[in-house]
């Protein structure tokens, strides 16, 4: 279902700002493509916040440029009704009413005052519309955001960090909204630095370091060529099951502390077999790539500030601390 | 972007912030308050003064003696439309939703500046009346001489001076350093400047000293100020407009 057929476009090219000495982000280049949900990824002060706001035009470029359907953001006529934007939590008067708040979005848009009230309805805020925003927990303000962003019924949305600060139902209920949103044929452009995240709502990863572009890759590609499968092996009797395996036509190798890896799924085929020659297995079990080690891997040099690792140079943890997640949700 | 859009989205804004009502309200209360209080202390002073004192006695400039106080509220008031969109972090959805800045940052001054001159208006013809009144057999009369333009002027005066804050407050962006700046030097150093003989000659041209002339019907005897009532008010308009200016500049090449 493309509801909208045309339009929907972010297009970065050369992107690039300087803080002084300091390049925030750097020479990027890439589009955000409609109907799908784009991840842009990066560890923490990689340059996705500086980006997001240089598409919205609250920061000038060092240089390059970004576009949205071809146009500078402040060309836009009445731009909320093109693009929404949940920047960084509490962008708004603690004083005021969720309600006037977009009400004075809605009215600067020209957005008709009925919107205000279906998307306070939207996010769950009608009970508390009339309340101060100041009161408001993490949670409701990150509603009150999104609403902010869903006001002009816009082709694109933006979201950084998004789940920051969510609780367990509220991340459920974002994760479900932008995949929606995409599903109706907008572009979702969500930021986060947690590939688990990612792994579960992007269609598309964007992936960036030190404000460099890293990866422009589909989520799917991204999980055949990082998160390969494959079955660990332990044998005393390594000679006989290597013989067995290379009449088989399967290539096993040597992965250290005695342990042989065979690529792909094919824990069964090689019970199977060594059953059939009588060899003694000690392991037989079909292990998983972490996408978040891929990322991590991905993003190693590019990191600004790393953790002073007890273990320096330690192979990646044996653990999968959150790449296991996705597939298990 | 329609300008008339913005505008209508400017006055929702300023509407539904407590900090509008209280500012103003204390405006009005304290202009007039003081006024009647200072206005009623000179009328029993009168008698007292001497001959120079008495013929510089200038009734219309008395029952504004509040302003001197009640500008401070108005500063306030200027200073914390435009940087409480800094300090809440507002200046982003702000932008956003209207990324021309001059049309977002002048449509804010149009709302604020249209608010505070009905109010100042307001508070100046109030101030006058019931100042007169304390007055007894001194007041002066709607219908004296530039009586009327010195009322009319005390409304101008308010608002310029709410305009000027807006100018400072969209330069410096903190609403504390801008109030710490504009309240000490409205409230003290313009004064000491203005009173002082050294310095009398600069301080005549800064934007309140200038501007308070218009208030004035009686020239103090001895007075050399080289400008009138409204040539005070043209300067105090020039340091209003060089405010904004700065203000729009800084704010169109900055990052929000």
């Amino acid at each position: 279902m493309w509801r909208f057929s045309v339009g929907g476009m972010i297009e970065l090219e050369g992107l690039t700002k300087r803080y002084g000495e300091k390049v925030a982000v750097n020479n990027l280049t890439f589009a955000v493509r409609p109907g799908i949900v784009t991840g842009f990824l990066g560890p923490n002060g990689a340059g996705k916040s500086t980006t997001m706001r240089m598409v919205l035009g609250l920061d000038h470029p060092t240089a390059g440029d970004v576009r949205i359907d071809g146009k500078h953001y402040d060309q836009l006529k009445d731009p909320l009704t093109y693009i929404g934007a949940l920047l960084e939590a509490k962008a708004w008067h603690g004083g005021r009413s969720a309600y006037n708040h977009l009400l004075c979005l809605a009215q600067s848009n020209g957005i008709p005052r009925r919107r205000v009230r279906e998307v306070l309805e939207t996010v769950g805020l009608t009970s508390v519309a009339r309340k101060k925003t100041k009161g408001f927990s993490m949670g409701m303000g990150q509603r009150l955001g999104i609403a902010g962003a869903l006001l002009g019924d816009p082709r694109i949305l933006m979201f950084d960090e998004p789940v920051n600060g969510l609780d367990p139902e509220g991340i459920h209920w974002i994760r479900n909204l932008m995949k929606s949103l995409a599903a109706q044929g907008r572009t979702v452009f969500v930021s986060s630095h947690l590939m688990s995240e990612m792994a579960l709502t992007a269609d598309h990863l964007v992936v960036i370091g030190q404000g460099r572009l890293l990866a422009d890759t589909s989520m799917a590609d991204f999980i055949a060529r990082n998160s390969k499968s494959y079955v660990r092996i332990r044998t005393p009797q390594r000679e006989l099951l290597l013989d067995v395996l290379h009449t088989a036509g399967i290539t096993a190798v040597e992965a250290g502390n005695g342990t042989l890896e065979v690529d792909g799924g094919k824990a069964e085929q090689i019970g199977e077999l060594a059953a059939r020659h009588g060899v003694v297995l000690h392991e037989l079990s079909p292990q998983q790539a972490s996408l978040e080690e891929a990322f991590m891997q991905l993003t190693a040099e590019s990191v600004e500030y790393h953790a002073h690792s007890a273990a320096p140079q330690a192979q990646p943890a044996e653990q999968q601390p959150w790449g296991e997640g996705w597939r298990r949700s | 972007m329609a300008a008339t859009q913005v505008i209508r989205s400017e006055w929702t804004k300023i509407r539904s912030v407590a900090s509008t009502v209280w500012t103003l309200s204390l405006a009005v209360v304290v202009t007039i308050a003081l006024g009647m209080l200072i206005s009623a202390l000179s009328k029993n002073e009168f008698d007292n003064m001497d001959r120079r004192d008495q013929l510089s006695f200038d009734p219309t400039f008395i029952s504004f003696a509040g302003m001197t106080l009640g500008q401070l509220a108005m500063i306030v008031f200027g200073v914390l439309v435009v940087s409480n969109e800094y300090s809440t972090g507002m200046i982003r959805t702000s932008l956003a939703a209207v990324p021309r800045r001059g049309t977002f940052l002048f449509s804010k001054i149009a709302v604020a500046t249209g608010l505070a001159l009905v109010v100042g208006m307001a508070t100046s013809f109030v101030a006058f009346f019931l100042g007169q009144a304390m007055l007894g057999e001194h007041k002066a009369a709607i219908g004296d001489p530039g009586v009327l333009r010195a009322v009319i002027g005390g409304g101008l005066y308010m608002t310029l001076i709410a305009m000027f804050s807006m100018g400072v407050a969209a330069m410096l962006r903190s609403p504390m350093l801008s109030l710490g700046i504009l309240m000490p030097f409205f409230f003290l150093i313009s004064n000491i400047l203005g009173n002082v003989g050294a310095t009398e000659k600069i301080g005549r041209y800064l934007p309140d000293q200038a501007g308070s002339k218009i208030m004035q019907v009686v020239t103090p005897v001895d007075d050399d100020t080289p400008y009138g009532p409204w040539g005070g008010l043209g300067i105090m308009l020039l340091w209003v407009i060089a405010a904004l200016a700065g203000g729009y500049v800084l704010l169109k090449r900055r990052d929000a």
